[in-house]
């Protein structure tokens, strides 16, 4: 505007098609910046890199078949043996958990989206929020007080339902947030052509909206799973961990994939440290078949919408 | 709702009143209660650690936050032991500080770099290998961190540092003991590194067309673009972003439990090995006598706590920029 209302001075003006000064220095700057940004990606995709290749080469190394098949000898000390019992416990100790977390997760997510107008609505979702960032340790001290001490006035000791239930409350309110954010995508037509039926509201829900969001809520529901078979912090206080298989639910400690590997992964001795490798490719593996799974449906739902 | 109460529905499909409504009524509050139970299991989390642990607040009193002697007795019934846990705070917070003056410049560094710069066909793929950070387990971070990263990668880099900085910087200074604050702090530092990213990407990716093209349309280069638009509208994301990390790494166990050194000493330099408030949990609550257990659960409330201000603190700020936490890594 200044430029049409006042004169600038003369040895301010130049030709359009001359280079402004600066450009060259704007220019260089840019181009440092563009530098850095790119560096900061390189830099945050070493650590990924390195983790993948050693756990793929060091877990490779130690992993054969007996390492698959059989159960932990007792000695760290010697070779042999393998995980079997950890596998066993933590596919056991998630299956509690999921059968606890996924219906009370998506129930929650539903009251959440479907009775926005309640009093509640608000609080439950804020304080989902808050317990995704609960200390999975504290978890851990909730389950060993209220119910391996036994401070609810009954006690079921060290074992696998204690672990599956620490779990179970890592897992809920991943489901409630992932679950939450797939039912808010289910477009209001639907509901309104469902009420335009005659449908209730329960009938709109479990026949419309949860049919709709099915393939969103098991990916969150299988994100869930994968983030509680990694878990080891509150397994420490609650299952404490086993040499064999332990079918029993209550009063007898279980074994998990990640205790032993954090227990072999600790001491001096290299068959343990071997062996905590092939646990850790183990352990990465059923993760990384789970989060695909939940990728993959994921996919596949974008696809349908 | 009134729309079912007019519609021409053939008598013999419409139950009576009462029975519709009651079914609706139940539905509601079965969701409600399964909604209820986080409140509730959040309640009691609270009350039924705080009550375990209250006969060891009551005999240190402040000293258990003040005090840095750690010595737990073997009483069944009383406490006799001494239990200050300042030691562990100050691991908690220093590893945690680590981590996030590492991880807060890389993760606005990539964010940038992953909203604006890069193009379509790379932006996806480096998405994805950035969150699959949150997807390693945090006992393979401990087991790569003790066995590889840090006795191989880290620690030739933290004699440099302790050689040439802590010459004249004392908490810097050597010696150099391998597995210490800083190790578990660098490792932090990776976990923390995709919610972070997660979150400032989000926010970045809500500043307007309008602006990022009226920026341009002055001749603005793109750094000048993201200095003068992006990054100033970002800011209390970034903020937020940083807050929920910070909840992550007080929160983290087993990875720091593995690299943090195990010493009940508050050290003078980060390169000497300490311990953190979920550390001393993890490793000596196995072993511990039921009044050291009611300790460990008096340093898991204060860490519960701690968390959850900070995070309650995070979503208010994030929720303010009329942002959302979402995406995987982000729960």
């Amino acid at each position: 505007m200044s430029l049409l209302t006042e004169r600038q001075p003369a040895d301010q003006l130049r030709p359009l098609r001359e280079r402004n000064p600066n450009a060259s220095r704007r220019n260089r700057r840019n181009l440092v910046a563009t530098g850095m940004m790119a560096l900061a990606v390189i830099l945050a995709l070493i650590p990924i890199v390195l983790i993948v290749v050693q756990v793929v080469i060091r877990g490779i190394g130690a992993m054969n078949w007996e390492f698959l098949t059989s159960t932990q000898i007792f000695s760290q000390r010697s070779e042999g043996g393998g995980y079997l019992n950890g596998l066993f416990g933590t596919l056991y100790m998630v299956l509690i958990a999921s059968l606890v977390a996924v219906p009370l997760g998506i129930a929650a997510a539903t009251f959440v989206v479907e009775y926005k107008d309640s009093r509640l609505a608000p609080y439950i979702q804020f304080f989902t929020d808050v317990m995704t960032g609960v200390p999975s340790i504290f978890i851990g001290l909730y389950i060993y007080a209220l119910l391996v001490q036994g401070g609810i006035g009954f006690s079921i000791g060290f074992s696998t339902l204690a672990g599956g239930l620490a779990l179970s409350l890592l897992m809920i309110p991943i489901v409630a947030r992932t679950s939450e954010e797939v039912l808010r995508l289910v477009p209001d037509d639907l509901r309104n052509a469902g009420y335009g039926l005659g449908a209730r509201r329960w009938q709109v829900v479990t026949q419309i909206v949860l049919p709709t969001a099915r393939s969103g809520l098991i990916t969150g529901s299988m994100l869930a799973i994968g983030r509680a078979a990694g878990e080891t912090a509150p397994l420490l206080l609650t299952a404490l961990g086993a040499f064999t298989i332990v079918p029993q639910l209550i009063n007898a400690p279980q074994a998990a994939l990640p205790l032993i590997i954090y227990n072999e992964a600790r001491g001096p001795f290299e068959a343990a440290q071997a062996r905590a490798w092939a646990g850790a490719l183990e352990l990465m593996l059923l993760v990384l078949v789970i989060t695909i799974a939940a990728r993959t449906l994921s996919g596949r739902s974008e696809m349908q919408h | 709702m009134t729309a079912t109460d007019q519609g021409q529905v053939p008598p013999q499909h419409v139950p009576l009143g009462r029975t519709r409504s009651s079914a609706d009524k139940w539905f509601r509050r079965i969701l409600a209660l399964s909604g209820a139970s986080v409140l509730i299991v959040l309640a009691t989390m609270l009350i039924s650690t705080g009550i375990d642990a209250w006969p060891v607040f009551r005999h240190e009193g402040l000293s258990f936050i003040t005090g840095s002697t750690w010595d737990p007795g073997t009483s069944r019934t009383e406490i006799t032991g001494e239990y200050g846990a300042l030691a562990f705070i100050i691991g908690t917070l220093v590893t945690s500080g680590i981590a996030l003056f590492i991880a807060v410049p890389l993760a606005v560094g990539t964010a940038l770099y992953l909203t604006n710069v890069a193009g379509r066909r790379v932006r996806n793929p480096l998405t994805y290998a950035i969150e699959l950070l949150a997807a390693v387990p945090s006992v393979v971070y401990g087991l790569w961190g003790l066995l590889f990263f840090v006795p191989v990668v880290l620690r030739p880099a933290m004699d440099f540092i302790a050689g040439t900085l802590g010459t004249f910087i004392p908490f810097l200074a050597a010696p150099v003991v391998t597995y210490n604050y800083f190790a578990a702090g660098v490792v932090l530092s990776i976990m923390v590194l995709p919610i972070i990213t997660a979150v400032t990407r989000e926010v970045m990716s809500k500043t307007p067309d309008s602006e990022i093209a009226a920026a341009y349309g002055l001749g603005a280069t793109r750094w000048e673009m993201l200095k003068f638009i992006v990054l100033p509208r970002a800011r209390p994301g970034i903020i937020g972003a940083t807050m929920l990390g910070l909840g992550r790494a007080l929160g983290e166990t087993i990875a720091v439990a593995m690299l943090i050194g195990g010493s009940k000493q508050i050290p003078d330099s980060i390169f000497l090995g300490g311990q953190s408030m979920a550390g001393i949990i993890a490793i000596t609550f196995q072993e511990a006598a039921p009044e050291n257990v009611k300790a460990l659960i008096g340093v898991g409330v204060l860490l519960f706590v701690i968390t959850v201000i900070v995070n309650m603190i995070a979503r208010g700020i994030v929720a303010a920029t009329g942002g959302r936490v979402i995406g995987d890594a982000s729960v």
